[in-house]
């Protein structure tokens, strides 16, 4: 690894500044084209959905055990719980679901 | 009718709520940053000077991933995309106050959360309301990712792998509520995952690194979402 931590920090931070000021501070008109407003609706559905499947299911080390963290993360998010508690869920699951295996290989 | 300015206390104020959600995600940041190998004083710089979630996570599997700057660099353009339209929106209801130097400062800290408070304001955004707004949030996001970063380091191997999913538990509960009352979201949501997993798991692109399978996925899957479900006249009537 070349990179410096402090490169990629430096990269993110800067590119991230520029996207908010730059029309912040420069442009004064109204986006008008439909497509480019709804391509931007999308896009922090569709980061989402890329981050998290299939990465979730590699997130505790145990494919077995995200299963069943994210079928309750699922399950709780239907139901329109917050996002604490969503979370919650998903850990609570995961650990139980992990000292069951535990206990079941021994 | 008052037709006080807004104020730096009424910002405060607004920001609370805001601060207490970021208090948890970052948090989940934090540990997901140790766990993945990245110190809990890097992940914490990384939240002070980001403050957004997606870039953040997207960020971090670029550095684990021992990935390039350039790709670094699309990543984050790419996910904070949206950050362009919500500064280009909120610059039409600043107040004459807003100068440009305030406007070089605020901009730091608009985010999906801080922006929909202030856009859903019915007066003018001033720079103090706006310095008010921000600061909780900010002081919040920088502090869970620190508090994160140290549990995720003294927590035992069992426990700590089981947080590592918190992250993704509350990506989900922002995604499947909009998903269930939008078609397009929710074909969104499915071209961007199936997107992932094809690049993922066909060999053929065993190459793509993590970072530009979030652009290819990105990009494809809102595209596909504009055409096919295109959204009329609600983003007018939502702006007003």
């Amino acid at each position: 690894m070349t990179t410096s931590i402090v490169a990629y920090i430096g990269v993110m931070a800067g590119v991230t500044y520029l996207v908010r000021m730059l029309p912040f501070v420069i442009f004064r008109k109204k986006i008008k084209s439909r497509f480019v407003k709804d391509f931007l609706y999308y896009v922090p559905y569709a980061v989402l959905g890329a981050m998290t499947i299939p990465a979730a299911f590699y997130s505790t080390g145990n494919v077995a055990s995200a299963s069943v963290g994210i079928a309750a993360a699922v399950l709780l998010a239907l139901k329109n719980k917050g996002l604490l508690a969503v979370a919650a869920a998903a850990c609570i699951a995961a650990f139980a679901a992990e000292l069951l295996m535990k206990f079941l290989l021994v | 009718m008052e037709s006080k300015k807004l104020s730096f206390k009424e910002g405060l104020a607004d920001g609370v709520p805001i601060g207490l959600g970021y208090l948890s995600v970052s948090f989940s940041f934090g540990i997901a940053a140790v766990t993945q190998g990245v110190s809990a004083l890097a992940a914490t710089v990384v939240s002070m000077t980001n403050l957004t979630s997606a870039g953040q996570v997207a960020g971090l599997s670029i550095i684990t991933a021992a990935g390039t700057l350039l790709e670094m660099a699309l990543a984050q353009l790419i996910i904070n995309m949206r950050y362009a339209l919500m500064s280009l929106s909120l610059s039409q209801k600043l107040d004459t106050g807003f100068t440009t130097p305030h406007r070089f400062l605020a901009a730091f800290g608009i985010t999906d959360e801080i922006f929909a408070v202030a856009s859903g304001k019915p007066k003018e955004i001033t720079p103090s309301y706006m310095y008010g707004l921000i600061l909780l949030p900010f002081l919040c996001w920088s502090a869970g990712t620190l508090l994160g970063g140290i549990a995720g380091s003294v927590l035992p191997e069992m426990l700590r792998s089981a947080l590592g999913i918190a992250i993704y538990g509350m990506f989900i509960a922002i995604f499947i509520p909009p998903a269930r009352k939008s078609a397009g979201v929710l074909v969104t949501v499915i071209i961007s995952a199936a997107m992932s997993c094809g690049l993922r798991y066909i060999p053929l692109f065993s190459h793509v690194s993590s970072g530009f399978a979030i652009i290819i996925c990105t990009l494809a899957a809102s595209a596909a979402g504009a055409i096919l479900f295109p959204r009329g006249g609600q983003k007018e009537a939502e702006a007003e």
